[in-house]
């Protein structure tokens, strides 16, 4: 920041006064206009060069103990992402698009889908060597690939893999010693414990910062009472990541068993993800001991306070990241639907009222994946990304539902019938716009 | 690795054409708002400065001259002239759109001369200021259907014709002129030819009064049994029916990011200047909470500030590709598209929110909506853009989806 101001004030001073010059009539009078412009041409061209100097001196030279990144605007994924994600479109294409209709008709996925899913690798991917993982580093444009592509394959089940997968992110970006020994096993075996994240409330206006739910101190133990809801597998789940207000403290993460007492789940069947078993958690007065906060009891100081609020970043970019996968199904849906459907002696797409909507999907579709990935770009550059992340999910909360809808659109009465799955990727659409927690990359 | 920020190697490129935007487009972008068809003797010293900020090593190949496809990398990633020229013209705009398009040798027929000429053209042309001329009175968006002529007589060509809109058309130093070989072979006997000013046979016959961007003057021209060199045609005078329209049309990837950056800049400009405005009136703008729990002005900035980063981020994406080679022609027109009608939107709604103070000529909120509106026009209107967005989205020819 000081290197661009002292380059500002060394650039804006001699411009201030070139300027001046440019402006003095004096200068026109007197026919000066020769000398005023040599004049601006070497002042600049010293300005440039005492800039460019600057620049150079007070480039922070790179700390030993950390490769330097290049730091340039690049949009490749690493090698290793290529593969995970080859491996998941193929995944998405044959297992998750066939199933899709099934599972939104029966409110849940198919019976071993959570282990297939589970068998590609994608904990381990998740989890670091040192924790027993397979991932040389984490990280969020990884996490934001695999949303995506599950996405592309169907966002029910996608939401209902991507659950798991949070509760194991949390762990590994927050949790403690214990917290990690005691869980990261048995999700990482494919035991299929199932786990999930409950964020959400049900009240209208709902917002991550102000969580009605409540974490008391009673002795050396917390008592939960609240509402979640939208809370994928919430019926199968041993355990829960639930977000509570802890009063003084602000918004934390505990760790609650399924079978506690006082945890109730019961269905809750929604306009669309259903196929992720969604289910509406009361917590009443559920007494969990001091150590599951997520990150022990350090995580009472502000740095669980950062954390909480780091995990709302991870979770609008994770939604993004899910916006972006259905609306790409839906394209490449549409293309060939208008390509081949006839109408007045000619495919549909001829007209421009009809491309012309093709076109405007396209370049949403491509503003949404942009601001999502630049938001997870910023996660693994150490970057803040509050901003960059509120801004993404606002874009994609809009223009998920536009694509939403005129995907039903282009395909006409085929579109509201279930014989096609546009229909599906609709109601699930409506969900980023509501989904502003359960999930986290 | 997906990054998708500002390199620290470009920013120096940004800080300097922000300078140039603050202290010098900015004060006298009033001035010459108000005196249209004025000659802003500014500019002859900002062409210096151009050249000085460049012969002091700052600017690093950015402008529109230096824009051309990256021959695919082989070593890592590219962020080059393409994306520092993207950053350098939003800055700049941020400042004024009608001076940016004023400056001197950098000019839309010089990223044409860039994408098309041969070797010994491009050192022929080297440090010419040329405007672009395509648009006829009775040919706008459909260039393919012009009517100006060139036939060749001995080792001259000769054009005949009537160009409108001609932006920088009488302040540059030559003019690209889009001519036609042979009416009856449609787009693929459409050529462009480099017509020095001076050449008897071009007339500006008359400059354009308008509703913004008047610090930049837009001409019309007559070309009347004008005589060319031969070697003045860019590129190949074959008619290839095959290849169509690419020659010509090559430019257009390279130029509709920097044209998107315009939007960028001007829409940067309202938005932050609306922000401050309101920021006077107890308006603060958080990245937190519901959207729909919070004022309906705060949430509209946000709203704005989305759309807006949509627009900047698909034309970085649409120059990050031209710099490393990738074929662009669809991401160049969705960043021209997006960021042109955001941009549009965007000053028009800060107008609006800032209400009598926006509308008068005491702020630049009106002028910047008023400017905005071409962006969305020239270089491809944005149903243009749609157009081609579409037909390369479903795999349709122009004979298909018209």
């Amino acid at each position: 920041m000081d290197n661009e101001k002292i380059i500002n004030e060394v650039m804006g001073g001699g411009l201030r006064v070139l300027n001046r010059i440019a402006d003095s009539p004096l200068v026109e009078r007197l026919g000066l206009e020769e000398r005023a412009q040599q004049l601006v041409y070497e002042g600049a061209k010293r300005a440039s060069e005492a800039a460019a100097k600057a620049a150079r001196r007070l480039a922070p030279r790179g700390s030993s103990d950390r490769p330097r990144r290049s730091m340039k605007f690049d949009l490749r994924l690493s090698e290793e992402q290529q593969l995970m994600r080859d491996t998941l479109r193929r995944f998405a294409d044959d297992v998750m698009q066939p199933a899709a209709r099934e599972a939104d008709d029966r409110s849940g996925p198919p019976n071993d889908f959570l282990e297939t899913f589970s068998e590609l690798g994608a904990i381990a991917m998740s989890v670091p060597e040192a924790m027993g993982g397979a991932a040389e580093q984490v990280s969020a444009v990884s996490q934001m690939l695999i949303a995506e592509d599950l996405a592309r394959g169907d966002m029910g089940l996608a939401y209902a893999a991507l659950s798991p997968l949070s509760f194991v992110n949390a762990l590994v970006h927050w949790g403690d010693e214990q917290q990690r020994a005691r869980l990261l096993p048995a999700l990482l075996e494919g035991d299929t414990m199932v786990a999930s994240v409950a964020v959400v409330e049900p009240q209208p206006l709902f917002d991550p910062g102000t969580l009605r739910t409540t974490a008391k101190k009673r002795g050396s133990d917390y008592v939960l009472r609240g509402e979640k809801s939208m809370v994928a597998s919430a019926d199968r789940a041993k355990w829960f990541l639930v977000a509570a207000e802890v009063p003084k403290a602000g918004p934390r993460f505990f760790l609650v068993e399924g079978d506690a007492a006082g945890v109730e789940v019961t269905e809750q069947p929604a306009m669309g993800l259903r196929s992720a078993r969604l289910g509406r958690l009361k917590l009443d007065d559920v007494r969990v001991a001091g150590e599951s906060m997520l990150g022990g009891q350090g995580a009472l100081k502000a740095e669980g306070k950062l954390a909480y609020y780091d995990a709302v970043n991870r979770g609008r970019v994770a939604w993004g990241a899910m916006a972006v996968g259905t609306s790409q199904a839906l394209l490449d849906y549409a293309i060939p639907y208008c390509n081949d459907r006839i109408a007045f002696g000619e495919p549909i797409s001829h007209r421009q009222a009809v491309a012309f909507m093709i076109a405007d999907i396209g370049i949403e579709l491509e503003s949404m994946r942009m601001l999502v990935y630049r938001a997870a770009g910023r996660i693994d550059a150490g970057m803040k990304c509050q901003r960059e992340a509120y801004l993404a999910r606002t874009l994609c909360s809009a223009k998920a539902m536009q694509i939403g809808t005129n995907g039903v659109q282009l395909l006409g009465g085929a579109g509201f019938i279930k014989d096609h799955p546009v229909e599906i990727w609709y109601r699930q659409l409506r969900s980023i716009a509501v989904m502003d927690g359960n999930l986290l990359l | 690795m997906i990054y998708l920020e500002i390199p620290k190697n470009l920013k120096l490129v940004v800080n300097q054409a922000h300078q140039v935007a603050k202290h010098v487009f900015r004060p006298i972008s009033r001035k010459y708002d108000r005196a249209e068809h004025d000659y802003p003797k500014e500019l002859d010293l900002l062409a210096a400065l151009m050249d000085g900020l460049n012969a002091g090593g700052g600017r690093q190949g950015a402008g529109i001259d230096a824009l051309q496809q990256g021959r695919g990398a082989d070593q890592g990633v590219r962020n080059g002239a393409n994306m520092s020229t993207c950053l350098g013209m939003t800055e700049l705009c941020w400042g004024d759109v009608g001076l940016a398009l004023s400056i001197p040798r950098q000019g839309l027929g010089n990223a044409a001369i860039t994408a098309v000429a041969d070797a010994n053209q491009k050192r022929r042309f080297e440090g010419v200021w040329a405007a672009m001329a395509i648009t006829e009175p009775g040919a706008g968006s459909d260039s393919a259907n012009i009517r100006t002529t060139a036939r060749l007589d001995g080792d001259e060509w000769v054009l005949d014709g009537e160009k409108i809109y001609v932006t920088a058309g009488s302040r540059a130093d030559s003019v690209v002129v889009w001519a036609t070989l042979d009416r009856n072979l449609g787009r693929a006997a459409i050529k462009s030819f480099v017509v020095p000013r001076g050449t008897p046979g071009m007339e500006v016959v008359r400059l354009d009064k308008k509703m913004g961007i008047r610090a930049s003057d837009t001409a019309s021209i007559t070309l009347t049994d004008c005589r060319i060199p031969k070697e003045n045609l860019l590129g190949t005078a074959d008619i290839d029916t095959k290849k169509g329209f690419s020659g010509v049309m090559q430019t257009f990837d390279n130029t509709r990011p920097v044209v998107a950056a315009m939007g960028v800049g001007v829409a940067r400009a309202a938005l932050e200047h609306a922000r401050e405005l309101l920021a006077r009136e107890g308006i603060e703008v958080r990245y937190q909470g519901s959207l729909f729990a919070k004022r309906a002005v705060e949430a509209e900035l946000i709203r704005m500030e989305a759309e807006w980063e949509a627009g900047r981020l698909l034309m970085l994406k649409a120059a990050w590709m031209a710099d490393n080679g990738i074929p662009n022609s669809t991401e160049a027109s969705m960043s021209k598209a997006k960021a042109a009608r955001v941009a549009n939107e965007i000053t028009l709604r800060c107008v609006e929110l800032c209400g009598g103070l926006g509308y008068s000529e005491e702020e630049l909120l009106e002028k910047w909506a008023r400017d905005s509106k071409i962006i969305d026009i020239f270089e491809g209107t944005q149903q243009i853009q749609l157009l081609i967005i579409a037909r390369r989205l479903l795999g349709k020819r122009s004979s298909e989806l018209r």
